[in-house]
């Protein structure tokens, strides 16, 4: 889930990298990894931390696409529409992914933080074309009515949880 | 090697591109500066060699037997087609744009003789940035260059801009995109000059002061800097460094102006107020070093990158502001018509000092506009007034002396030479003229020199460019360096080079250095003290208001007040 | 247990050794990513637990003590016939079972492990014919397995099966038998070329680096396998990540580097995973490290996660992203082996490149350059995907032809349709067709065919493919991935998208071909790095090969391969109409004409294609058509 951010913990995560420059992606990587994006809040104290302007750091974030600005869903699905999964035709899927989910394209992330759906260029497991992951779990041969019973099925385990 | 036939006897070039330019061949470029990191983005610089392999030309080693040719059917067909893709990216009312005629893109757009564009117009971005009070930018002018990326952070380390996003989504941005207004720009205005088309411009005041001139309510004075003479005059033919300050003097006057002074007079008592704070705190060792104030953007940057360092900055205002508030005193006092003041200046981030809280009084700015040297020019060409028809005319009573000390502010190394002159324990005409030999002149952005003053060594430092005062900083810090006085000036090369100067080359910028220097030569009075308008001024005016009217605290001096309140 | 010494090295690969010959029975469940997301370890946990409960010998690491009846389990790297996972292959029988379940294990367990009798339901079957037997399956009988070899044979994530079958004595020959030259030298020799893509021979570039005085130098390892379409770098690493390791300490050891860098695209998660326990067994047994072997060699690996950039598979781009910059390729010269990583000397090669060097060495140059055409020696690693009976990775001598990999080993075509295109050399490699179905598959051959090795991802296309379709997915592709340094890519690549966009949307114009032609010129001549130098390839191949296609979709506005959604053409049959308008209602453009109870006619200049009219005609009366 989403957590809010902690200056301390920010220290940690510097500390168990480096402060070195070189080091700015795995910084962010953990924290990414830690609260699902990067929050605004993490430039002013990382950039004086690791001494990169945060003019720098906002340029290396929205240089990659892992990373994001933006809180993530509880399920990240990513659809994946490398090659292999494109002549396999994976966009029907994503097309069912967004009805189900009510996501117009666009727009990544449901408002209330349940689901976030991205394409990604290439999961590198082609051999099971088309597939997609929801937090980072492969699915292997997807197909439309595939995608409706996994999205049912996530639906249900969202609800069983937050009972 | 051989270019385009030419052979071209190879010496120190970094790259085949300086090597043509030598040869005397125009080769357009858009992200190629001698004094930046190669980029390499904008692929202009493309040449053949004899097996037909493209080159771009700022990247590569010359080598012995090379052979180059500059201007084949290929390389132009490439080159126009480069441009067809930028100019299908780009705003293309060049006709309202502040920097037409000024502008890479369209020169070049011209002379390839572009006349239609295949593809559609995407230059939609509504990012405009107006907030800052020094500079403009407008992302549909930006041809992404990049030069503003690398200047703001190679040479200044301000790190205010950078890309961001990537592919045809990339932009320069500030983190977030924040109003550069909020985020750590100094408005040094550097990036606006080394763009080379109009997506960042200095900020346009012409037309408030048009106003101020047209209105027969207003007694409008106007202060010139130093620095402004040595430029200007190129604009109208002169040649590098060449002093036009009669001609200056006369065009304001033309223009309407009803007094107009040189901002030299106010660096005398600048280098006395400061001279006067140094012997203090050399004597009780508080906040030492020393470092000057004279110049907003390095005032800026203290602010909001080093703001523990403040304590250790003059509190003198710079001269633009000492000169304003004598002048707010002396004619706003008085009633009658309302009066305005108007600086010209080398400087982007003038526009900004003048703004600022700490020199407003009663709810006027003290300086009530800025104008950029080429501003002025501007003012001059849209006036109709020939400069070649001018006769030099001298600057109006009774602020009209002012001392060779004065003059060389403008170059980095020159407020140095001021203070240093002052301190001299020998006044005599030799001992003075010997300080110009003791390290402070010249391009260098780091000169260290020391000098004996009542028996006593000091240790001097003078940076120019941001990045080289950040990285004295940290030196200081560290305790690598020790000094006891540090002038700081944000444009590489002082205020010569100042953002709002007529843009040239690295290389020809020293000679507006030199064109002080000889003002120095030519005035009588070389030490500020000497002045006889200063005691004149700290008998009148000045008398027991000296603190009041000359020097500031800002926040994080100590006695700073908020002036709000 | 920590190697000091040549000899201790040397005994311990006898021990290994042994302990892997006394393994009586090895169960090597596949454990690469594809088999994994098809339940592969449960499976392999399943048997396990079942073989417990009979209280079997059953071991998951190489035991201490080996035991002569001792059945062994193993997480293998990718066995490579992807399509049929989860594989399970049964030593020494040498069986392969395809596709297992869950419910297959028990039956596995008491015929095949206890009994020693075959499944032939679990058994590949292809034509009528059952075989029982991995090496037989036509799909790994017509390949050469050089850097694949241990795939599918040793367990991944043990360094000891990795010593006990040969491994790191490529590495104790450099250390105590090479010299730096030598070693150089013998690369050179083999004629290897770099398989990442742009195939540069490796002995250069080490020599190049070998001659740089400046220290320190770096060993930068590139897994950012960024082309769609490609895992075989995934697959090594996942699968044989020690071979990888030895590679790169030995190029250490040739060019006087101690500290290395593996960068791995974010999307492998496990091949990091697999990697960072490779390093750490090989640290603790001694072979990275200080004074490796006892010798005054030290070499250490760290390993760069990509965040998600393409363009960090090109050199001076990966590099930056290590630095914690953009991944902005840089203008060259200066050379990577002169100024790389923090601007120093580096060598930089990919997985594939590293994994063939210790096989190199052990057998000496003359023996790898026997393999494939002599400017072009060796074997190749290559993904076949698409719409392919038998997806997979494979390794093939250089020089097959695609005849052999896509019918021979491949299998054909699926469900009917007929081989179209492959799309080789990742997305801005080129297409080949029926009539390259015989070019030899080498880096000058593709080249000369207007493609590229590449990486070596192989994507196989059929007659339900649209080529315009595919060359504007791949400038998309190249769009979103163009980094935005270079004025020709970032503003070529846009252009030429958005009139690929136009014409796929049937608003193309005559002239947009010579257009396409003019931008893939400049933008392949002018761009900064080899990223954008060959963004064009898919568009002009496609275009040469397949301008009829083209054609179709700007004059005729139709997508013979029954694709562009914006080229179908939806019309009344007049014979269901019964009049509703309903349609007519339905559609936002006006298109749909007609009189209440009659038959409505659909005006193509105003459709926009939605599908709006045919989900509202409850007479199924209107039809799609191309």
């Amino acid at each position: 889930m989403n957590q809010i951010f902690d200056p301390i913990e920010l220290d940690e995560i510097v500390k168990s990298q480096s402060t070195d420059p070189s080091a700015v992606i795995s910084v962010l990587q953990t924290i990414q990894e830690k609260y699902r994006y990067i929050p605004r809040e993490v430039f002013r104290p990382l950039s004086l931390k690791m001494g990169i302007s945060e003019a720098r750091i906002y340029s290396v974030v929205t240089f990659y696409e892992n990373f994001s600005l933006d809180p993530k869903g509880h399920f990240v699905i990513k659809i994946c529409d490398g090659t292999a999964c494109h002549v396999r035709k994976s966009m029907p899927n994503l097309e069912r992914l967004r009805k189900e989910l009510d996501l117009p394209e666009g727009k990544v992330t449901k408002d209330d933080l349940s689901f976030s759906v991205e394409t990604v260029s290439c999961l590198g497991a082609c051999g099971l074309a088309p597939v997609l992951t929801v937090n980072d779990k492969v699915y292997p041969a997807m197909t439309p009515d595939k995608v409706s019973d996994l999205v049912a099925k996530l639906k249900e385990e969202l609800a069983n949880e937050t009972h | 090697m051989t270019i385009d036939g030419q052979t071209v006897e190879i010496e120190n070039e970094r790259n085949v591109l300086e090597l043509i330019r030598k040869a005397g061949i125009v080769l357009p470029t858009f992200c190629y500066h001698s004094e930046l990191s190669i980029h390499g983005g904008c692929r202009m610089c493309i040449v053949e060699d004899d097996r037909g392999s493209l080159i771009p030309s700022c990247s590569e080693e010359p080598r012995n037997g090379m052979i180059i040719h500059t201007n084949t059917r290929r390389v132009r067909r490439y080159r126009r087609n480069i441009l067809e893709l930028l100019l299908a990216n780009h705003s293309r009312d060049c006709t309202i744009c502040f920097n037409s005629g000024n502008c890479r893109l369209q020169e070049l757009a011209r002379s390839f003789n572009i006349s239609s564009i295949r593809f559609m117009n995407t230059a939609h971005s509504p990012h405009m940035d107006h907030s800052s009070k020094c500079i403009s930018k407008d992302p549909n002018r930006c041809i992404l260059c990049g030069d503003c990326v690398r200047i703001c952070n190679e040479v200044q380390n301000v790190g205010a801009i950078d890309f961001a996003h990537r592919g045809s989504d990339m932009h320069i941005s500030t983190p977030f995109g924040v109003p550069l207004a909020e985020s750590v720009c100094v408005g040094c205005g550097q990036c606006a000059a080394v763009c080379p088309t109009g997506a960042i411009i200095v900020k346009n005041d012409i037309n408030k002061v048009w106003r101020a001139l047209d209105n027969q309510e207003t007694f409008v004075t106007v202060q010139v800097a130093p620095a402004v003479r040595v430029a200007l005059g190129q604009e109208f033919g002169l040649g590098d460094g060449e002093n036009s300050i009669g001609y200056i003097v006369a065009a304001l006057h033309r223009l309407g102006f009803d007094k107009v002074f040189d901002t030299s007079t106010s660096a005398d008592l600048t280098v006395i107020e400061e001279s006067r704070e140094f012997v203090q705190r050399l004597q009780s060792w508080h906040d030492m070093p020393l470092f000057t104030s004279c110049c907003p953007a390095w005032i800026n940057y203290v602010e909001k990158h080093y703001p523990e360092i403040m304590p250790h900055v003059s509190t003198c205002r710079s001269p633009m502001q000492m000169f304003a508030s004598v002048l707010a005193d002396e004619y706003r006092k008085v009633p009658g018509k309302r009066h305005v003041h108007v600086a010209i200046m080398p400087c982007t981030a003038k526009k900004f000092e003048a703004a600022r809280d700490e020199f407003v009084t009663d709810g006027q700015p003290n300086v009530d506009f800025v104008l950029t040297t080429q501003e002025l020019v501007q003012m001059i060409r849209q006036s109709g007034i020939l400069w070649e028809d001018l006769e030099p005319e001298g600057v109006d009573n009774p602020f009209s002396v002012y001392t060779g000390a004065a003059v060389i502010f403008g170059v980095t190394g020159g407020v140095t030479e001021a203070v240093l002159r002052e301190l001299a324990d020998d006044h005599g005409p030799t001992a003075l003229k010997k300080l110009a030999f003791v390290g402070v002149r010249g391009q260098d952005g780091l000169k260290e020199t020391k000098i004996t003053v009542g028996g006593k060594e000091l240790s001097i430092a003078v940076v120019s460019g941001l990045g080289n005062a950040s990285a004295l900083i940290e030196d200081l810090k560290s305790g690598v360096r020790k000094y006891h006085f540090v002038e700081v000036m944000a444009c590489p090369g002082g205020c010569v080079c100042g953002a709002g100067q007529p843009v040239v080359p690295l290389s020809h910028r020293a000679a507006r250095g030199k064109g002080l220097y000889s003002a120095d030569l030519l005035t009588s009075i070389k030490r500020s003290e000497d002045n006889p308008l200063m005691a004149t001024l700290y008998d009148g005016l000045l008398k027991g208001r000296n603190h009041d009217l000359l020097h500031v605290h800002y926040p994080g001096h100590k006695g700073h007040h908020n002036h709000a309140a | 247990m920590k190697l000091t010494s040549r000899a201790d090295l040397k005994e311990a690969r006898q021990i290994f050794s042994r302990a892997l010959q006394l393994q009586e029975t090895k169960i090597l469940v596949c454990a690469g990513t594809g088999c994994i997301a098809g339940g592969s370890l449960i499976i392999r946990d399943k048997i396990n637990e079942l073989l417990k409960a009979k209280s079997l010998p059953v071991t998951v690491e190489m035991a201490d003590e080996p035991h002569d009846k001792e059945i062994n389990i193993k997480s293998s790297g990718c066995h490579g016939f992807c399509e049929m996972g989860p594989l399970v292959r049964i030593e020494p029988q040498g069986f392969l079972y395809i596709r297992v379940q869950l419910e297959d294990c028990e039956e596995i367990v008491n015929e095949t492990i206890v009994a020693g009798k075959h499944i032939p339901r679990l058994a590949y079957t292809f034509e009528d014919k059952m075989y029982p037997k991995q090496d037989e399956i036509p799909f790994y009988r017509q390949q050469t397995r050089v850097v694949l070899e241990h795939c599918g044979h040793i367990d991944a994530t043990s360094v000891k099966e990795y010593i006990g079958v040969g491994g790191y004595s490529a590495l104790e020959k450099a250390l105590f038998e090479l010299t730096p030259d030598k070693i150089v030298k013998e690369m050179s020799d083999s004629g290897l070329r770099g398989r990442g893509g742009g195939g540069f021979p490796v002995g250069r570039k080490w020599a190049e680096v070998q001659r740089q005085k400046n220290k320190p130098k770096y060993v930068v390892c590139n897994g950012d396998e960024g082309d769609p379409g490609a895992f075989m770098d995934r697959s090594i690493m996942e699968g044989d990540p020690h071979r990888m390791l030895e590679g790169m300490i030995i190029s250490g050891i040739a060019c006087d580097a101690s500290e290395a860098y593996i960068y791995v695209r974010a999307e492998y998660p496990m091949a990091v995973n697999r990697l960072k326990l490779a390093i750490e067994q090989a640290t603790d047994i001694g072979l990275l490290g200080d004074n490796i072997l006892g010798s005054n060699f030290s070499f250490k690996i760290k390993i760069n996660r990509g965040a998600g950039a393409f363009v960090c598979g090109e050199g001076s781009a990966l590099t930056a992203s290590i630095e914690g910059k953009r991944g902005m390729p840089r203008v060259k010269p200066p050379r990577t082996a002169e100024h790389g990583l923090f601007n120093q000397p580096t060598v930089l090669n990919n997985v594939e490149t590293f994994a063939n060097v210790p096989e190199i060495l052990n057998r000496g140059a003359n023996w790898y350059n026997k393999y494939g055409p002599a400017k072009s020696p060796g074997t190749k690693a290559f993904a076949l995907t698409g719409n392919i009976r038998n997806t997979g990775l494979i390794e093939v001598p250089m020089g097959s032809t695609l005849r052999t990999i896509i019918y021979d080993i491949g299998g054909g075509i699926p469900g009917g349709a007929e081989f179209k295109a492959v799309q080789i050399g990742g997305p801005s490699g080129g297409c080949l067709t029926t009539d390259d179905l015989d070019l030899p598959l080498d880096f000058d051959s593709l080249k000369k065919a207007g493609a590229m090795v590449g990486s070596g991802g192989l994507v196989v296309m059929d007659s339900n493919t649209c080529m315009v379709e595919v060359a504007r997915f791949f400038m998309n592709f190249i769009q979103n991935e163009s980094c935005g340094k270079c004025v020709p890519c970032r503003e070529g690549t846009k252009r030429m998208l958005m009139i690929l966009e136009r014409i796929v949307s049937g608003r193309g114009n005559i002239g947009d071909l010579d257009l396409l032609l003019e931008l893939a010129d400049t933008v392949s001549n002018t761009a900064l790095c080899g990223l954008g130098k060959t963004a064009p390839n898919p568009v002009v191949s496609t275009i040469r090969k397949f301008r009829d296609e083209y054609l179709a979709h700007i004059v005729d506005k139709r997508c013979p391969g029954k694709v562009c959604a914006k080229m179908r053409r939806y019309y009344v049959d007049p014979e269901l109409c019964k009049g509703c308008s309903k349609c007519a209602q339905a559609c936002a453009s006006a298109a749909i004409t007609g009189k209440v109870k009659e038959s409505f006619s659909i005006d193509l200049s105003k459709c926009t294609r939605c599908g709006a009219c045919i989900n509202t005609c409850k007479f199924s009366a209107i039809k799609e058509g191309w």
